[in-house]
């Protein structure tokens, strides 16, 4: 039988329009094929499909005849949120997420502090172990105290370094140089609000730095370190790309989520960030507070990223701000700092392990008050 | 409003009665749009979810095993406040529930039914406008409009029914297949 013949035949069985004769013929039809019989159900089940189809969608179309009355008659606002309203949507829409952000801050800070409390004391373990409480309260001889051991360790490790200002951390992140000569990229969210900043390399050298470049939609930021005793350093190993990375790239970071660098690894997962920002990238790998400002790295030791935050209630989901950003931060510093990015990569072809040890003297600690 | 209100709207709805469908808007539509825009979104986000609710509504009336059991405001602001939640947790991951402060209706069971409808009218939506013109005007016009094949012959430019009825027989053959084909990618 054509096949036309037999959906012919299947429709107008099912609208009822056979005689008698011809249900006979057409079940008896249906027993004895069993291809005709799957047939007949799975034509029967599309049009229900098509029918029902076209049933919703009738239907959606006097949805949208009365929303448009109603819109006409005052029911409904037309309220296309416009100026000043539309800043308090956005603000109630954006609300939760300044909270979220607000409180990784908040953990941050506390993860530094419950950090400063353990350094102090094990530095001080000699002569007295001062419990949290009373450094809290005592904030004044506890800083005198830790100037004190700061100058001591300082000169104890023969460092290049001068003694920095004692002063309580209350932020600790991570950055890197972009340029030999003392600039550093890290969030803007880091420095933001930031009186002090001073960046350590992994030799333990703390220099101060000040923020020369802040712009929060991008969350970046770049630092330049105006720390006489700071020297320049060459042959930053690694280059920054300017296109868009691919998904499922394997990546890494180094950072300073501990007072010690940490590695960790992962994947890109998606082309944009949080709530679908195009200026960053999802990234699938494990990072903790102090990840913050760290570079992403892919296996030909490019710099695709700069970690900027995490999902708090989802594992692994963490941003990164594209560092095609970075192309554009200097762009607007105007070149009057005379920034030059590095343009040769000494990484290519290089495994990981061999990697990670050339880079890590440029990767910094970021902390301050 | 009484009972027999609330059923007499219900039935208008099943039978896509235009004013039973203004009623319900009238009654309804402010309460969820505050709600909408108390919680992150827009008048814009209201109407839409306003309409999935609505929908799912429509099928809830229509089918024959319905019983109203709670009053039409009450289920409608169970569907919206659900399927709101649901969106912002698909945008957003940590999204905290709300706080329940008003009565609500157990609506999951007619959401799962919705969601598996909403997804089949997708995928067919999808595969009539991979279909294209005029197979697509045809198969809507003799299925769904229920054109008879002379009209449609005279419409669409064919010599006569048979004509047309062939012609509509291998568009719905093609229509078939880009459907399954997205059913089994599970696009």
């Amino acid at each position: 039988m054509d096949d036309t013949l037999l959906l012919d035949a299947i429709e107008r069985y099912r609208n009822g329009e056979m005689s008698p004769n011809e249900i006979t013929f057409f079940e008896e039809l249906r027993k004895n094929n069993p291809e005709i019989d799957q047939l007949v159900v799975e034509h029967t089940a599309f049009l229900n499909q098509l029918e029902k189809h076209g049933e919703i969608a009738a239907f959606r179309q006097q949805l949208h005849e009365a929303e448009n009355k109603l819109t006409r008659e005052g029911v409904i606002s037309a309220d296309k949120t416009k100026g000043k309203s539309a800043v308090v949507y956005l603000w109630t829409r954006y609300k939760k997420i300044v909270g979220v952000a607000a409180a990784i801050a908040g953990f941050v800070s506390l993860s530094t502090a419950t950090f400063v409390s353990k350094y102090s004391s094990e530095k001080k373990v000699q002569e007295d172990i001062q419990p949290l409480v009373d450094r809290k309260i005592n904030a004044v001889t506890n800083r005198l105290k830790q100037l004190e051991t700061q100058m001591t360790i300082a000169s104890s490790a023969n460092k290049t370094a001068h003694p920095k200002p004692a002063f309580e951390a209350n932020f600790r992140a991570t950055g890197f140089l972009i340029d030999g000569s003392g600039y550093l990229v890290t969030n803007a969210h880091v420095v933001d609000n930031a009186r002090n900043i001073i960046v350590e390399n992994k030799k333990g050298e703390q220099f101060i730095a000040t923020a020369i470049y802040a712009d929060k939609p991008t969350d970046l930021a770049i630092l330049k370190i105006t720390d006489t005793s700071f020297r320049k350093v060459t042959g930053l190993p690694y280059t920054f790309s300017k296109n868009t990375s691919e998904l499922g790239e394997h990546i890494y970071t180094l950072g300073y989520p501990r007072e010690e660098i940490v590695y960790s690894e992962g994947y890109l997962s998606a082309q944009s960030g949080y709530s679908g920002d195009t200026t960053e990238y999802q990234v699938s790998m494990s990072v903790n507070p102090g990840n913050s400002g760290g570079p992403v790295i892919n296996k030909n030791g490019e710099v695709i990223g700069i970690i900027s935050s995490k999902e708090t209630n989802a594992d692994g989901v963490v941003f990164a701000i594209k560092s095609k950003n970075i192309y554009t931060a200097l762009k607007q510093l105007n070149d009057s700092m005379g920034i030059k990015l590095p343009a040769v990569n000494t990484l290519k072809n290089l495994d990981r392990m061999q990697q990670i040890p050339k880079l890590e003297d440029y990767v910094y600690m970021v902390k301050g008050n | 409003m009484s009972i027999e209100t609330e059923k007499a709207l219900l039935e208008g709805l099943a039978s896509h009665d235009t004013s039973a469908i203004e009623t319900i808007y009238r009654e309804n539509y402010s309460v969820i749009q505050t709600f909408i825009v108390k919680n992150n979104g827009f008048p814009e986000d209201a109407r839409d979810i306003f309409q999935e609710a609505m929908i799912v509504l429509f099928e809830k009336a229509k089918s024959r095993s319905f019983v109203l059991s709670c009053q039409i405001k009450t289920y409608l602001y169970s569907v919206c406040r659900r399927l709101w939640l649901k969106k912002l947790q698909q945008q957003n991951k940590n999204y905290p529930s709300f706080e329940l402060l008003e009565e609500t209706v157990p609506v999951e069971d007619d959401l799962e039914v919705y969601e598996k409808i909403d997804n089949d009218f997708r995928l067919m939506e999808r595969a009539l406008m991979k279909l294209g013109e005029p197979c697509k005007g045809i198969l809507e016009a003799y299925y769904i409009q229920k054109k008879s094949m002379p009209e449609i012959a005279e419409a669409f430019g064919y010599t006569n029914a048979d004509n047309a009825k062939t012609q509509k027989y291998k568009c719905l053959m093609r229509l078939k297949k880009i459907f399954f084909a997205q059913y089994r990618n599970g696009e």
